[in-house]
């Protein structure tokens, strides 16, 4: 699906509004009437990207259903900052049960609405724990039945609610409690990956997409689209996070369009088991300028070691780029 | 709530009960920075102020923005060596915003719809003379004009406009704008004494509570050039404004012009027009040396004016001119090198600069600048109180923008003055870097170029060479401009906030911070695309 | 309707006339006949509206059903053993957002060793989950503790698990009276929620709760269960009017009139100790039986009153609390008087499916009766067996696998002991 590039404007492919748009071409985010599904009040840290982009994907699948939505949330940092009682930033119906169960949650919820003849949509989220560790068995299943859910993926790479450990999507090298940068190889490991998304897409459910809070007209045209299906969607967004990676709460987004620049966040969609559609990098970067300001990754600016490993981690990048072509050349965004 | 299990079940959106503001060690602050586009003006325009409008297509609004400042956009679209765009963000990015030519469409949106000046409302009764109807004078008289005071222009020349009219050629600066501009001007009240020069500044004042010298530069400097039986050697000033009377001057075939200036590109290219079939520009140093601006020179080349460097004229007589070559020094100062050679040349055509005509203060002790022309200080008074001077007639760069400039300054504090009051220049907002820009919410939009008469066509004679914009290629322009450090309502600090601590006060009203919630973290500020949030460290 | 039917087929036959909308399904023996038989009348079209999930583990299961149920629909599923373990998470979670979803639990041992058949390790493990835990005595009683089950759930908003014995009543072929749809539909009304994901009406369920209050809803989810303490036998009496029979209640005397000697015990075991009972009664022994249904909420008065002639009293357990002894019997002892605190009996009995005979029980009971039972007695234990595995063991340190050992050891009788 993608977003239509709206040109030549002095600010319009890219700002969440801007005036000189028509409303339907602004984001819902711009929208003062927006759903603002996640509330204020709730004790995210400063700059979390997490607490942003469950703001930007739930509000955008509460517009494009009309607000009939219902929502299932893994436990981790999004369920235990929006709900401490006796107060919840929620302003849709949430459901928090499990760490590891809210893709089947979310089945269940799909299944009542379904019983009960409601034309009610479901929702589900976590973050990369919950969903790519603890959740992944049901989240597979919910999958493979092919459940009508969208299921939205924060990653943030780590385990940060419970004081930043490694999860399976923690970034090869990263530093966190439990992958110190200590000894012969600091930090997390060069492991096979497990990239959730393409599993995701493996499974051959009807629409995969990975996005990022650096792109909200992106990620909302994602979201919008999911809703527009029926059956098991899975959208995997990139959350970064000041405290866990080190980054001065005002950068969060800014390194989030780090992580799309270099390479090492390929943003695609897809559906059925193939990938439809890229995000063109708009101005390549190298690895450092990304890695540079996180500091879970200053270990690799001290030594030679170091440097080989921002090289090993370039060509992960480099290689995301030849297998989604994320540089096209004619392109002009 | 009672029939809910308890604890466990919550209502929703109860959080806003917890006020996070108290989180905050920085508050972001909404801050109006100064665009470099203005902070490098001359005339002291609002440019993205008029910019804001025409983005929207609100031409009308846009021209009443810009006209606070200038008068005339028409005539500035068109002779404004914009150094706005010099100094533009943009630039940085793709190319500048062509600032210029989206005045110009408004001036001539203007001038096609016959938008005229608000009157004032009330007449203060002063009475000011403003000797000189150039740019600098007309500026004044607009500005005094507009708050209320009776405007008396004086002009030695037959006709008003001063070097917008005898100096600068019919290609650049069709007449029949200048005369649309200039009557709008006049239209708010101003009297306009043609034909009048003021020969004694102190006798001419009697009845008038202050004065404006707006007199120019008209004298052209003469360098001695030996030379011998039928030389024709000509002064550009001279033969510019020759152009406006009624016969053309005879340059002959093979005209030489001497000098590195506007001016003397100007005249080459007029030469061209005139039907001299070779136009030479002798300088004595290199281009890259040149005052002239590259635009400029570019099109005098399109023309078929060619460009002689390094050279400085020694002699001339009937029909050839010696020419001896040069050579930069370390200091890049030319050096004679001995070695001559000759050209052949109907005319020689002198532009070597501009005096000032001081005859009409000669009787006024003090009023000289040892730089040259009349002597100001700093809020445009002569040593003469109430009698202030501007444009070319004081020591400054010598182009219609910064006599507008001055215009617009000398009248801001002659109307001090007038009440008994000291003009205060308001305080300068720092400026907006190009630094403080999130560039990465900004597409890459091309510059849209003037379209441009074909330069065969453009010697045959002295139609405009340079087009317009239309409508929509102007609004294009507009909407390139990045709005530096100035709020233009594109909701990126209203979407980015992870705490909903923006709240949108509507079209018009920008946004405000809720500091309830507001936890300071910052995005708002960085992903800002023209840098116009600051954050200010919080008052424990 | 008098049916001859295996015991998991009238239990599914009486959940589907419970009308459950979301039903979820993954496989475990001996619970697999159950899930089969609702699957068969949802696919058949006989039970609708209804989902069946064919769920990837037991955790799904349940937290299938915690969704079902949040949004307002009735939810169950069924599960054993290993099964009832993978999901446990997910069980003291539906209790404590006070789901009232019903699962069917056919008892199964636990391994290590893995093992199939029948004892109450599985639900017993489970006694502080927060769930109802009824224990059904016949295949009769298991279906019509599922119709009480739906209705005391939903007016608790408690989830409750009924309890019967794998194999012995799953796989049994019974004469089963199975209740009409008109008579449940009298009997069990709609399902209410006391909270529910509405979207006209939206509310947050699974706030985090700190030490201001989560002693509170703790309580409160206590003080539920005391309330299914009155409402269980109220239920029984309702539901012996509307269909006339007894089912259900927090316990079931039999013979106790004079009882000196009680025998307590739960689920299918009860047919097998009345015969003994009513052997030893006819040679005239003052003995009863009191059975218990309720084992959460556990009826402390009710087994208290019931026992007013004690003076002995004996738990056959099905599950072995390792360290401690019996588990029943704990709770038992301290529903008693003082006095008899130290007149009683665990037996443990019939783990993993060991055949609880007669003999063996008579044996028992004589012992009990005449005051020289050991306060923990293991029945029919091979103790030639242990002690040969401890002298191995003794002597040993890579002794080897006790289990693979032990069955070394029997040899072929292994095979006759199931």
């Amino acid at each position: 699906m993608g977003y239509t590039p709206v040109k030549f404007y002095q600010t319009g492919t890219h700002t969440i509004g801007n005036r000189l748009l028509p409303a339907d071409a602004r984001t819902v985010q711009s929208d003062d009437d927006r759903a603002n599904a996640l509330s204020c009040g709730h004790r995210a840290c400063q700059g979390c990207g997490e607490a942003l982009g469950a703001r930007y994907a739930v509000d955008a699948a509460m517009r494009a259903v009309g607000g009939d939505l219902v929502a299932a949330n893994a436990t981790g940092c999004l369920e235990v900052f929006s709900t401490p009682y006796p107060e919840t930033s929620w302003q849709i119906p949430w459901i928090h049960s499990l760490f590891g169960n809210a893709p089947a949650i979310a089945t269940g919820l799909a299944a009542a609405m379904k019983a009960k003849g409601k034309a009610t949509r479901v929702i589900a989220q976590g973050g990369d724990g919950g969903t790519t560790d603890i959740g992944f068995g049901c989240l597979s299943g919910m999958f493979e039945r092919n459940d009508d859910v969208l299921y939205i993926c924060y990653d943030n790479e780590a385990y940060m609610n419970t004081g930043v450990q490694r999860s399976s999507a923690t970034p090869p090298a990263a530093r966190t409690a439990t992958t110190p940068a200590l000894g012969a190889a600091p930090g997390n490991v060069f492991g096979q990956g497990k990239d959730v998304p393409r599993i995701a897409l493996a499974h051959e459910i009807p629409y995969v997409a990975t996005a990022t809070v650096a792109n909200l007209r992106d990620l909302e045209a994602k979201v919008t689209h999911a809703m527009s299906l029926h059956g098991a969607r899975y959208i995997h967004v990139l959350v970064p996070c000041p405290l866990g990676w080190g980054t001065a709460s005002h950068d969060t987004i800014k390194i989030a369009r780090l992580a799309v620049e270099t390479g090492l966040f390929p943003v695609f969609e897809g559906g059925n088991g193939d990938v439809t559609g890229v995000l063109k990098i708009r101005a390549k970067r190298p690895v450092e300028e990304y890695l540079k300001p996180q500091k879970r990754f200053a270990h690799l600016f001290k030594d030679a070691t170091g440097a080989a490993t921002i090289a090993r981690l370039q060509a992960i990048a480099d290689r995301n780029i030849a297998r989604y072509g994320l540089i096209d050349p004619a392109a002009e965004v | 709530m009672e029939h809910k299990p308890f604890a466990i079940t919550l209502d929703v959106g109860s959080s806003r009960a917890n006020h996070t503001g108290s989180w905050r060690s920085e508050r972001p602050v909404y801050a109006d920075h100064l665009p470099p586009c203005n902070a490098a003006c001359p005339a002291g325009e609002d440019i993205q102020g008029w910019l804001y409008f025409a983005e929207e297509g609100r031409y009308r609004e846009a021209f009443d923005s810009l006209t606070v400042n200038n008068p005339m956009p028409a005539v500035m679209g068109r002779v404004c060596y914009h150094p706005c765009e010099t100094a533009c963000n943009r630039g940085k990015l793709d190319s500048a915003v062509g600032i210029n030519a989206v005045e110009r469409f408004l001036g001539d949106e203007a001038i096609r719809q016959n938008w005229r000046f608000a009157k004032p409302s009330t007449q203060t009764g002063k009475r000011v003379l403003i000797v000189g109807a150039g740019p600098s004078g007309l500026s004044a008289a607009y500005h005094l004009a507009r708050r209320g005071h009776a405007v008396t222009i004086r002009d030695a020349g037959p006709m008003p406009g001063g070097m917008m009219r005898f100096g600068i050629p019919k290609y650049r600066l069709p007449r029949d704008v200048l005369d649309a501009e200039i009557a709008r001007i006049l239209d708010l009240g101003v009297t306009m004494e043609l034909n009048t020069k003021v020969d004694d500044i102190k006798a001419a004042m009697q009845g008038f509570d202050a004065a404006f010298l707006a007199i120019g530069a008209q004298l052209a400097k003469r360098a001695y050039v030996p030379a011998g039986e039928g030389a024709r050697i000509l002064d550009a000033v001279s033969v510019l404004r020759s152009m406006e009377g009624a016969e053309a001057p005879k340059l002959g075939r093979r005209v030489v012009v001497y000098g590195g200036g506007n001016t003397a590109i100007d005249v080459a290219r007029t030469a061209r027009r005139l039907g001299a079939e070779e136009a030479l520009i002798v300088y004595r140093r290199t281009r890259d040396r040149m005052p002239a601006h590259d635009f400029e020179v570019e099109e005098a080349v399109d023309e078929g004016v060619m460009l002689k460097w390094l050279s400085t004229i020694k002699h001339m007589e009937d029909g050839k001119i010696t020419v001896e070559r040069m050579q930069l020094d370390d200091k890049g100062f030319p050096q004679p090198t001995g070695t001559l050679e000759t050209l052949e040349a109907d005319s020689l055509i002198l532009a070597l600069g501009q005096d000032v005509d001081l005859g009409l203060i000669k009787d006024v002790p003090g009023l000289v600048s040892e730089r040259g022309g009349i002597d100001v200080d700093p809020g445009m008074m002569t040593k003469l109180p109430g009698l202030f001077a501007g444009g070319d007639a004081v020591p400054a760069e010598r182009t219609v923008t910064v006599a507008m400039g001055h215009g617009k300054k000398a009248a801001a504090n002659i109307d001090a003055w007038l009440r008994g009051q000291i003009f205060e220049q308001p305080a300068k907002h720092t400026e907006a870097a190009f630094e403080k820009l999130n560039t990465w919410y900004y597409t890459d939009a091309p510059h849209q170029v003037r379209a441009k008469l074909d330069a065969a066509r453009r010697v045959d004679g002295f139609a405009e060479v340079v087009q317009g914009l239309d409508a929509d290629t102007a609004l294009f322009e507009a909407r390139r401009c990045l709005s530096c450090g100035n709020c233009f309502e594109c909701d990126n600090c209203y979407g980015v906030c992870p705490d909903n601590a923006i709240i949108k006060l509507g079209a018009g009203n920008r946004y405000r911070i809720d500091t309830d919630f507001c936890k300071g973290c910052g995005l708002c500020a960085a992903e800002c695309p023209c840098g116009a949030i600051d954050m200010v460290p919080e008052q424990i | 309707m008098l049916k001859q039917i295996e015991g998991s087929r009238a239990v599914a036959e009486t959940v589907a006339l419970c009308r459950p909308e979301v039903v979820c399904a993954y496989p475990i023996s001996p619970q697999t006949h159950i899930v089969e038989a609702v699957g068969e009348l949802v696919k058949s079209g006989a039970l609708a509206p209804c989902e069946y999930i064919n769920v990837e583990s037991e955790f799904a299961a349940m937290s299938v059903a915690i969704g079902a149920s949040a949004a307002g629909a009735r939810a169950y599923t069924a599960t054993a053993s290993q099964g009832l373990l993978f999901m446990v998470e997910a069980i003291y979670n539906a209790s404590g957002l006070g789901l009232p979803i019903v699962m069917t639990v056919a008892n199964r041992a636990i391994g290590a060793p893995i093992n199939i058949w029948n004892d109450h390790s599985d639900a017993l493990s489970q006694r502080d989950s927060g769930w109802i835990q009824l224990f059904a005595e016949t295949n009769q009683e298991a279906a019509d503790l599922h119709i009480q089950a739906f209705r005391l759930a939903e007016a608790l908003c408690l989830p409750v698990m009924v309890c019967m014995d794998g194999f012995i009543l799953t796989h049994a072929y019974e004469r089963v009276d199975l209740p009409t749809q008109q008579q449940v539909d009298a009997f069990l009304p709609r399902y209410e929620p006391r909270q529910v994901l509405d979207p006209l009406d939206p509310v947050t369920i699974g706030a985090m709760v700190g030490p201001e209050a989560f002693t509170e809803v703790r309580y409160l989810a206590h003080y539920r269960q005391e309330q299914a303490l009155e409402m269980i036998p109220e239920i029984a009496t309702n539901f012996t009017a509307a269909f006339g029979r007894d089912s259900g209640g927090l316990v079931r005397p039999y013979r106790l009139e004079d009882a000196e000697t009680v025998v307590l015990a739960l689920g299918s075991v009860l047919g097998t100790i009345k015969d003994v009972i009513d052997e030893m009664r006819d040679a005239g022994v003052k003995i009863g039986v009191l059975g218990i249904v309720s084992y959460r909420p556990f009826p402390a008065e009710a087994i208290r009153a019931a026992m007013s002639h004690a003076k002995r009293w004996v738990v056959v357990e099905k599950a072995l609390a390792v360290g401690m002894g019996g588990v029943v019997s704990t709770d038992v002892r301290m529903a008693l008087d003082p006095a008899l605190h130290q007149v009683g009996t665990a037996a443990i009995a019939g783990l993993g499916g060991r055949a609880i005979t007669k003999d063996s029980l008579r044996r028992l009971f004589d012992t009990v009766v005449d005051g020289t039972a050991e306060p923990l007695h293991f029945l029919d234990l091979n103790l030639p067996v242990v002690k040969h595995e401890l002298e191995r063991m003794g002597s040993l340190r890579r002794s080897g696998p006790i289990a693979e050992n032990l069955l070394k050891h029997l040899g072929a009788v292994a095979a006759r002991i199931a």
